[in-house]
């Protein structure tokens, strides 16, 4: 396959840039579409070449085509030479390839990143994307370090960077130049500024911990505002002259370095709420709204950049701000298509910044090379940052919580890359202000390519060795590897515990103020209703009962009540079309013919399988041994440690294997829920036994179990779903856990009374529950009956822990009657 | 902050609560603001359900047997000073501590770490890791897909790797024993805990 694919892709590229050479050396008439007949005809031309009416659209979807295609090259590589070499250094150079191919046939470069087209079509939806799914929490947690970074680091690079090269040139190392004071500082400012593009497509292939990846990356996004403020102030400093410098219009540089950042935050703030608004009005036309993210975005990119604010902080905080209320506004599927559009987006923007990296760099008409110029700024940008990060970081250290570590420092330091950015603010120089306008570029490129390259290279190792201190040189024992595992679960939970972000009076105040008023105004009422978040959990598990019971009964062959009765169907249908059908489609189509509908995804195979290879006694040992490793790497669960990445540019929602989730929550929530109903049920063993199905007698009262140890839910329900034993013995319960008395599955209560006036929570009000992705996915819907339900437990320490949003109905009742018998004690939901 | 010394002022003991865990007064507040977030009520302490709010904890196979860890058998209730001193347990080592002769281990040293986490695999407290206690720790952290024999072999082969004094069951000792290669310092301490 590799082979292959080094052998026709280049080839391919080859001849279509050939072909695409020939056409545009044609003449540039652009006539309007469709108007074949031309000046002197002889006869009746059948078919036509017309070139010159595709022209612009075609070379435009042509590079579109060739950067994708040399993404997929890139990829498909031997991945020997991709985990070496990032991806960004191989559009690079692959750029540098194409370049040639052009230049060779037109001798002139005829395809350059033209900044217009940089910062008005390449670069906003990378910015929007990173906001987009920016982890929020992290972000404004970290808030006050990505600040200071941002904004100090950056002016100090700037200055140092500018008046350091200033003063070697004043002392002769460069030779002459007809450069300034003020155009050392101009382009101090612009080779300043970190950049996000490269710093996300790096710091992608190498993981480092989420507080380190949100300093450089925020910084990364926020110095944008610091960079255009000082690019315009210089530049208008170098259009007026050095003379007309004085302090006012110093003090007007400051001034408008807080106008433009905080006029582009706040209108980016200004745009997300627009967005929120739109989002929350749709109801009946969702199928648009997934593209009103992308047109309110641009629209808050090009609003700033018309106003001379900061584009990019604007598009930043529209991203942040509407992340969460456009998520619970819109329907599941427009959330679903716009994170995948903006994946698209982004990749495609970030594949062909990079590519046009390198065919610019392939012309000769913009290299001056000045050796003493270009690697004194090599080597100025790379001290200062690194001294500009220690410094900043030894002050910030003493006022974090949590230290800045001396080898975070170091990578924050060595990452910072400088890219695409830079490059379109020194193309953007004016040629007759700035006379070193090529030498400048030139520059700028070489700093480009040796911060992605280079650094982007080196970087992976780099990280590796400074960690090296953990390296595990001999087989782990079983029980190592399972220690390990259980202490990365031990940490994580201990972090949920302590709170990672911290709960001080700011963030518990903004939080509340941020309920009651903004989701108030941004949040479609029926989003705000679904925040609660154990009760969609609750939800869920009530699902999967209700499979469960089916298939239970299936077993059984007692589907008649289901499967004969027309009323039940219909009533169904009915009841829900309206109201639910926009919300659950797919479930609606599932239940209609479930003949077809597989309920093994749900439902464990419950015949063990006998897996040990029992040849002789004397493999035996071998053999176990290398099963039972085998099966602790590949089932273990995984913990959060092992998933570091908040933020990657081709995938999202990072996070342990869906099932894994689902079947650690059902568990956990099962057998909490199952010590509550035991607590309250508990107390009344014999009532429960007469009323109900023969099924659930199997259940084993064990009343000798004073140490609960051995938590007996629902064994029907465990054979039924599997492999449920319940490890997870609840021992904060212990002591109000009366062992298994009563403990009827109540799946199977056989009451099938039809109360039409469901109490199930789906079935409420209009506005009720949608459930979740994940849910409509894996689980069928489950028939109007269904009753059985866990009961909602009113818990006795806390008033609304595991309570419902629409508290109404049930509760009432059972909140008099804690502790009567059985009768009163019914599930909830009849 | 500035209300620094009147928060700490608030919290009885706090000096005897700083001395025994290591904590600094920073450390010290912020956890008490946590404290005071799940404890939603203001009753002064904890109860399970308040540790049932954290909705990442339900995502944790053994998050249930980690809330149990913080009540002591008996108690319901978890009331700030337990809190941070189960806490304390997930601080990083003091690498730079002078050795005093006389006072006890501090609650992050090695072998305490290590004696917490003993305490979630032994549920009954006999000092011993039994195979059914292990059985059900396995179970909690392995997949649906691995069956019951599987999971009856891999027990079965844990303890006969740990177990010296062939008696079926993982004591103390032995347990420490089989994590000496295993750098419990860095797995078990937060750094954010310093």
């Amino acid at each position: 396959m590799a082979s292959s694919v080094y052998l026709c892709l280049p080839r391919a590229v080859f001849l279509l840039f050939l072909v695409i050479q020939g056409l545009s050396g044609d003449g540039n008439l652009v006539q309007n579409p469709r108007h074949r007949v031309e000046g002197n005809l002889t006869g009746l031309p059948i078919v036509t070449f017309e070139w010159h009416h595709v022209q612009t659209p075609y070379l435009v979807i042509i590079w579109v085509f060739v950067a994708g295609l040399a993404k997929l090259s890139v990829i498909e590589l031997n991945h020997h030479v991709t985990s070496v070499i990032p991806e960004s250094a191989l559009l690079i150079i692959l750029g540098f390839l194409l370049g040639g191919i052009v230049w060779g046939a037109d001798k002139a470069q005829t395809f350059r990143l033209r900044p217009p087209t940089f910062f008005y079509y390449l670069l906003p939806q990378i910015i929007l994307d990173a906001s987009y799914f920016m982890p929020n929490k992290l972000f404004f947690s970290n808030l006050g370090a990505i600040l200071i970074y941002a904004i100090f680091g950056t002016c100090w690079n700037a200055a140092t960077v500018g008046l350091s090269l200033w003063g070697c040139y004043e002392a002769g190392v460069m030779g002459p130049l007809d450069i300034g004071l003020l155009q050392f500082l101009l382009f101090g400012s612009l080779i300043a500024a970190v950049d996000p593009v490269a710093v996300i497509a790096v710091f992608e292939e190498v993981h480092v911990n989420e507080v380190l990846f949100i300093l450089v990356f925020g910084e990364s996004l926020l110095n944008d505002g610091v960079t255009v403020v000082l690019y315009n102030v210089f530049d208008a400093f170098v259009t007026l002259g050095g003379p007309s410098i004085d302090a006012a219009e110093i003090s007007k540089g400051i001034f408008s370095f807080v106008v433009v950042a905080f006029g582009g935050s706040f209108l980016g703030v200004v745009f997300a709420i627009l967005l929120s608004l739109l989002t929350r009005c749709t109801k009946h036309i969702q199928i648009i709204e997934a593209g009103f993210i992308f047109v309110v975005g641009y629209l808050a990119y090009l609003t700033a950049d018309m106003l001379s604010l900061s584009a990019i902080l604007s598009v930043t905080f529209c991203g942040i701000c509407c992340q969460k209320y456009v998520n619970a506004n819109m329907d599941e599927k427009s959330v679903t298509t716009v994170r995948h559009a903006m994946k698209v987006l982004a990749n495609g923007s970030e594949t062909m910044i990079f590519v046009f990296l390198g065919v610019t760099a392939i012309d000769t008409e913009i290299w001056v090379w000045n050796t003493g110029f270009i690697l004194l700024t090599l080597l100025f940008v790379f001290i200062y940052r690194i001294i500009g990060v220690f410094l900043l970081t030894w002050m910030l250290n003493k006022f974090r919580l949590v230290p800045i570590e001396v080898i975070d420092q170091v990578v924050m330091s060595y990452g910072g890359l400088r890219g695409a950015v830079a490059y379109g603010l020194a193309a953007m120089l004016d040629k007759e202000k700035i006379p070193e306008k090529n030498l400048i570029i030139s520059t700028t490129l070489i700093v480009v390519y040796f911060t992605v390259i280079l650094q982007g290279i080196t970087m992976k190792p780099l990280v590796q060795w400074l960690k090296v201190k953990r390296a595990a040189h001999s087989d782990l024992k079983l029980i190592e590897k399972l220690n390990n595992r259980a202490f990365d679960h031990i940490l994580a939970a201990v972090e949920d515990i302590c709170g990672r972000i911290g709960d001080n009076w700011w963030t518990r105040g903004w939080n509340r103020f941020e309920e009651n008023y903004i989701s108030w105004f941004l949040m479609k009422p029926k989003a705000r209703k679904n925040r609660d978040y154990l009760f969609s959990i609750f939800h869920k598990l009530n699902l999967v009962d209700a499979v469960n019971y089916v298939s239970e009964g299936e077993q059984q062959g007692t589907l008649a009540f289901i499967r004969g009765d027309e009323a039940a169907n219909v009533d169904f249908k009915k009841q829900f079309d309206s109201e639910f059908g926009d919300v659950m489609p797919d479930i609606m189509v599932d239940m209609s013919n479930y003949e077809n509908f597989s309920i093994t995804s749900i439902v464990k195979d419950t015949i063990p399988s006998v897996s040990l290879d029992i040849h002789g006694q004397d493999r035996k040992n071998g053999l176990d041994d290398f099963n039972a490793h085998h099966l602790l790497q590949q089932h273990l669960y995984r913990s959060r440690k092992h998933h570091h990445h908040k933020y990657s540019r081709s995938q999202f929602g990072i996070n342990q294997s869906e099932d894994e989730v689902q079947e650690i929550f059902q568990r956990t929530m099962r057998s909490r829920l199952e010590s509550f109903k035991s607590a309250k049920m508990g107390i009344n063993p014999a009532k429960k036994i007469t009323k109900h199905h023969k099924k659930e007698l199997t259940h084993k009262i064990a009343n000798g179990h004073p140490d609960g140890t051995g938590h007996l839910y629902g064994d029907e329900v465990d054979s039924a779903v599997g492999s449920e034993t319940g490890a997870v013995s609840s021992t904060f319960m212990r002591d109000m856990y009366t062992m298994g008395a009563g403990i009827e599955n109540p799946v199977f209560l056989s009451d099938m009374d039809s109360h039409s006036q469901s109490s199930l929570p789906w079935l409420m009000e209009t506005e009720a529950v949608a459930p979740s992705q994940r849910a409509q996915r894996h689980l069928p819907w489950t028939p109007n009956r269904l009753r059985r339900l866990a009961p909602m437990r009113i818990s006795t320490c806390s008033t609304d822990s595991f309570l419902m949003a629409d508290v109404s109905l049930t509760l009432e009742e059972h909140e008099e009657q804690p502790q009567t018998d059985h009768e009163e004690i019914r599930p909830v939901f009849d | 902050m500035g209300s620094t010394n009147s928060t700490l002022l608030k919290i009885p003991n706090v000096e005897v609560l700083m001395q025994e865990t290591g904590f600094s007064p920073a450390h010290i507040i912020r956890l008490h603001d946590r404290f005071k977030a799940l404890d939603k009520e203001g009753r002064g302490h904890l109860c399970p359900q308040d540790f049932g709010e954290i909705k990442e904890l339900a995502m944790n196979p053994i998050g249930d047997r980690i809330i149990g860890a913080f009540f002591s058998p008996g108690k319901e209730t978890v009331d700030f000073h337990t809190f941070v001193k189960i806490l304390a347990h997930f601080r990083p080592v003091d690498k730079d501590r002078p050795k005093e002769p006389n006072s006890p281990e501090p609650i992050n040293s090695r072998s305490n770490k290590l004696k917490f986490a003993f305490q979630l695999y032994d549920q009954d407290k006999d000092g011993k890791i039994s195979r059914d206690e292990l059985l059900k720790v396995l179970r909690a952290m392995l997949g649906m897909q691995v069956t019951e024999e599987q999971l009856e072999s891999i027990a079965d082969r844990t303890i006969q790797e740990a177990d010296l004094d062939r008696d079926d069951a993982i004591s103390f000792e032995e347990f420490r024993k089989s994590l000496e290669k295993v750098n419990i310092d860095h797995k078990m301490s937060i750094r954010f805990l310093r």
